[in-house]
């Protein structure tokens, strides 16, 4: 059993490394559960930004968060034309789920004509700083990164409670032709939140630049993860999304400190498994 | 001898395209072409086995990789470890394949929720949990497993075509397998829990088992075709086989050619085995998987059934043959008997709670064979609950309920559906992607007692006719109004030949003309000797149709009697309109 520190330390990059899934599982979460539509290709949007903030970063030395704010508008805009696809052939789950796949595949096969197969990373000073508070560290880009993801979790949540946008999407998401009968613009609100959506990815893209090593295949290696943490976050639901992305960063960490690394990816899946399985009231 | 012919044809083409395809390996060809067909055929047996539950159930699995990947192993380890003959360790793969399909199945399908996504997300999670497993022990522990040391079976000279051989025989086998599924009782139960599975189970589908045995099927497959992949890719890696291409590719091949005809998915396979190919070798490999991407959007947008079904639309259109149905021999039907003194139905202090909700609360009630009992009361009184008590939709909470006195209470939906109890729903159901006549056809097949198909199409085309529907027996439901859809409901109850028919609502919604037409249906409907319980709001209906008509109120029985008696009783006029109309 390897001593309290270690485990605590394991916890901390875990929840924060788990901010991770939870960035990427919101947008995914939510076109999937107020728009039906399961975007495969929210995966290689964010690493389609990644790529974006390295290449600007590094070939023109922009920094990040200039090179964010012109990736996330970027995104919201490819994020809202896909919608445009969506509805104009009145896409179902199904279909937008293989749609989607084969634009991931067309994105992956972009990137790796443009930046190669090669592994880039964006080297960064900041990368490698972190705090020290007692016997742990805190990397201070995860600590950012969960700070952003969390506002935007709760920014997004208190949107769809409190505004009429929300409340109309939400709406609309539970029955669309009756929503339309209330006055509700479905298709105006779905735009707005497939582009926001897609945004996220933009997010998500940035420090996935800023923090992990970049590789066209990379687009599929969280997709299994973060689809997990959508269903036990709870299908449309930011909130839901993060906290559910925390838990399963801080099991997989606690699973590799005491077991073994090669363990990780049973724990969220036997997770996601046994919530199935149990279909407790909250899902 | 003409019409012999043109059957015979495709027959025969097949045969000399199998016969062809069989001696390929050996007309000298670079072994490039074994390789090349030998892919062809992987794929095609992969996806057609993933459609034997996905395509054809509406089961969406995302997990086929599972499967394929413990057939591989399965051979891998056998083979290099205790040196068992390659040939002995497919049946081996197929066994455990199918052993995993089923146990999983066991678990998954008794949860109603579990379909669509979350289906598709289990069965990938599965995936993962199982290659997790299988790289952190020692049936691979990191390394892989490598296969050069293991004899290829000598089916023919060169090891290449020897393996194209088997690869072939599986694809084979595999088509045959589907094909004969899909036209096999199996397939059609299949098809009718792809539609609607509460309709499938009520009509007496056995749905758990036919998803089970439609699970154990694709996995079985998906194994013996990975026991033979092993021997093709010789060096196995968890990362190498249990990658999502596996899962998508299937997908994709199958609803491209059209997941739910049996030979759709081996059009997808080739079409994008082909194309796939024809770009990697041209040496840009990328902007291949690009326009593959490109191909999968356009055909998904413009052809979301598939290529099968949609050619088989186009043919249609172009040669509109005039089919002509008539029944050959008009079926026996019993003349219409009186009233009996047999209880057909007997229900004693039935009881039905939804957590805290007591939708029925002691609810006794004999019907006699050849009655007409008229169920009414205000709405939420708990008609359309016992309907589905009765019927098996819900289970029972407490009490007994008995069909010509055997206790059903406690059997599921389809073999109540079994001892002749069939119902109608409200809001008709049919089985949307089958024909009018298809939609009569499976529920004679599950309903009544087991008899050649002949006889149960014949049967059908007598219903059909009966409710008035002639003439649209090759319409899908969706081209059939109201009125129209309420009749195919009954002809589907009837052709089951019932003993008890339940009917919910079948008035509500149609016009004065339409009603007439209905009662005069269900007179004709008892004149045939079945049992009715109808449920119904319509008060002219109750006293036309009804020998006695039962009140339920707050889930109680509350008066029952002679129509005429019962609708004058005060007390019933009072929980209908309220206590100062009671007097």
């Amino acid at each position: 059993m390897p001593s309290a520190t270690l485990l605590g330390q394991a916890l901390i990059s875990g929840v924060l490394a788990g901010g991770m899934y939870g960035l990427l599982a919101m947008g995914l979460s939510l076109s999937w559960g107020l728009l039906r539509l399961v975007n495969l290709s929210h995966f290689a949007l964010a690493f389609l930004s990644a790529y974006i903030v390295y290449e600007l970063g590094t070939k023109y030395g922009v920094a990040p968060w200039w090179s964010a704010a012109m990736v996330v508008p970027l995104m919201f805009a490819v994020g809202a034309s896909q919608y445009w696809l969506f509805d104009r052939f009145r896409v179902n789950e199904l279909a937008s789920l293989l749609i989607t796949f084969s634009f991931a595949v067309i994105v992956e096969a972009g990137i790796q004509i443009y930046w190669t197969a090669d592994y880039r990373r964006f080297e960064t000073h900041y990368a490698t700083e972190s705090i020290k508070a007692g016997p742990f560290f805190i990397p201070v880009l995860d600590l950012t990164m969960c700070i952003v993801a969390s506002v935007l979790a709760w920014g997004t949540w208190m949107w769809l409670r409190k505004t009429y946008v929300g409340k109309g999407l939400r709406a609309a998401a539970e029955d669309a032709d009756i929503a339309a009968a209330y006055g509700v613009d479905h298709r105006k609100l779905a735009y707005i939140l497939s582009g926001i959506g897609a945004a996220y990815a933009g997010i998500a893209g940035t420090f996935i630049a800023l923090i992990a090593t970049l590789a066209p295949a990379q687009i599929w290696a969280w997709l299994g993860v973060v689809f997990a943490v959508v269903i036990i976050g709870r299908l449309g639901n930011p909130m839901g999304a993060l906290l559910a992305g925390m838990l399963i960063g801080a099991s997989e960490s606690l699973a590799m400190a005491v077991l073994s690394p090669a363990w990780a990816p049973v724990v969220s899946f036997s997770v996601l498994i046994v919530i199935l399985l149990w279909d407790p009231e909250w899902l | 001898m003409a019409v012999n012919a043109a059957a015979a044809l495709p027959r025969l083409v097949a045969v000399l395209a199998v016969a062809a395809f069989a001696a390929l390996p050996m007309a000298g060809l670079p072994a490039f072409y074994d390789s090349f067909f030998y892919l062809v055929f992987f794929w095609i047996s992969l996806a057609t086995s993933w459609a034997i539950l996905s395509g054809f159930a509406g089961y969406f699995s995302l997990g086929h990789a599972a499967f394929f990947g413990i057939g591989m192993y399965t051979t891998a380890v056998l083979t290099t470890w205790f040196e068992v003959p390659v040939l002995l360790t497919i049946p081996a793969a197929a066994g455990l394949a199918a052993l995993f399909g089923v146990v999983i199945g066991a678990v998954v399908f008794r949860l109603r929720r579990l379909r669509g996504e979350l289906f598709a997300l289990l069965t990938l999670s599965v995936t993962f949990v199982i290659a997790t497993i299988i790289l952190n022990t020692p049936i691979d522990g990191g390394a892989g497993i490598f296969m050069s040391a293991v004899p290829i079976p000598n089916l023919l000279p060169t090891p290449t075509g020897s393996i194209y051989l088997m690869g072939f025989v599986l694809c084979v086998a595999t088509l045959v397998i589907a094909w004969k599924v899909a036209h096999s009782r199996l397939g059609m139960g299949l098809y009718a829990i792809h539609d609607d599975e509460d309709v499938a189970e009520s009509k007496g589908v056995p749905t758990f088992r036919y998803k089970i045995a439609a699970f154990a099927l694709s996995a079985g497959i998906a194994g013996a075709v990975g026991g033979v992949h092993a021997l093709y890719v010789g060096f196995i890696t968890v990362a190498g086989t249990f990658e999502l291409t596996v899962p998508l590719f299937v997908v994709l091949m199958s609803v491209i050619g059209g997941a739910r005809h049996w030979f759709g998915p081996a059009v997808g396979a080739t079409f994008i085995t082909v194309l796939l190919y024809a770009f990697i070798s041209g040496g840009e490999a990328m902007v291949g998987r690009a326009i593959v991407g490109v191909i999968l959007i356009l055909s998904i947008l413009w052809l979301p059934d598939g290529v099968i079904p949609a050619a088989k639309a186009w043919f249609a259109r172009r040669r509109p043959a005039p089919k002509r149905h008539s029944a050959e021999v008009a079926p026996v039907v019993p003349a219409a008997r009186p009233v009996g003194d047999r209880n057909v139905l007997e229900v004693r202090g039935v009881t039905k709670r939804f957590g805290g909700l007591q939708a029925l609360s002691g609810v006794d009630l004999d019907v006699r064979e050849g009655e007409i009992v008229g169920l009414v009361g205000p709405n939420g009184s708990g008609k359309t609950t016992l309907i589905n008590v009765i019927s098996g939709h819900y289970p029972l909470s407490g009490g007994t309920i008995a069909v010509d006195g055997a206790q059903i209470g406690t059997l599921s939906a389809h073999e109540i559906a079994r001892r002749g109890v069939a119902r109608t729903y409200q809001i008709p159901r049919p089985f949307t992607n089958m024909t009018v006549l298809e939609n009569v056809v499976a529920a004679a097949t599950f309903g009544g007692a087991p008899r050649p198909a002949r006889e149960i199409r014949d049967e059908a085309l007598h219903w059909i006719g009966f409710t008035g529907l002639s003439g649209k027996e090759e319409m899908l439901p969706a081209a059939l109004n109201l009125h129209e859809r309420k009749f195919l409901e009954l002809a589907r109850a009837l052709a089951a030949r019932p003993k008890l028919l339940l009917l919910d609502e079948v008035l509500s919604g149609l016009n004065p003309a339409e009603v007439d037409n209905a009662i005069r249906l269900v007179r004709a409907i008892r004149a045939q000797g079945a049992t009715i319980v109808f449920v119904e709001h319509l008060m002219r209906a109750v006293v036309e149709l009804s020998d006695r008509v039962a009140v339920l109120n707050e889930g109680k029985l509350f008066a029952l009697g002679a129509p005429r008696e019962v609708m004058r009783d005060p007390r019933v006029v009072s929980i209908y309109l309220g206590k100062a109309y009671a007097a």
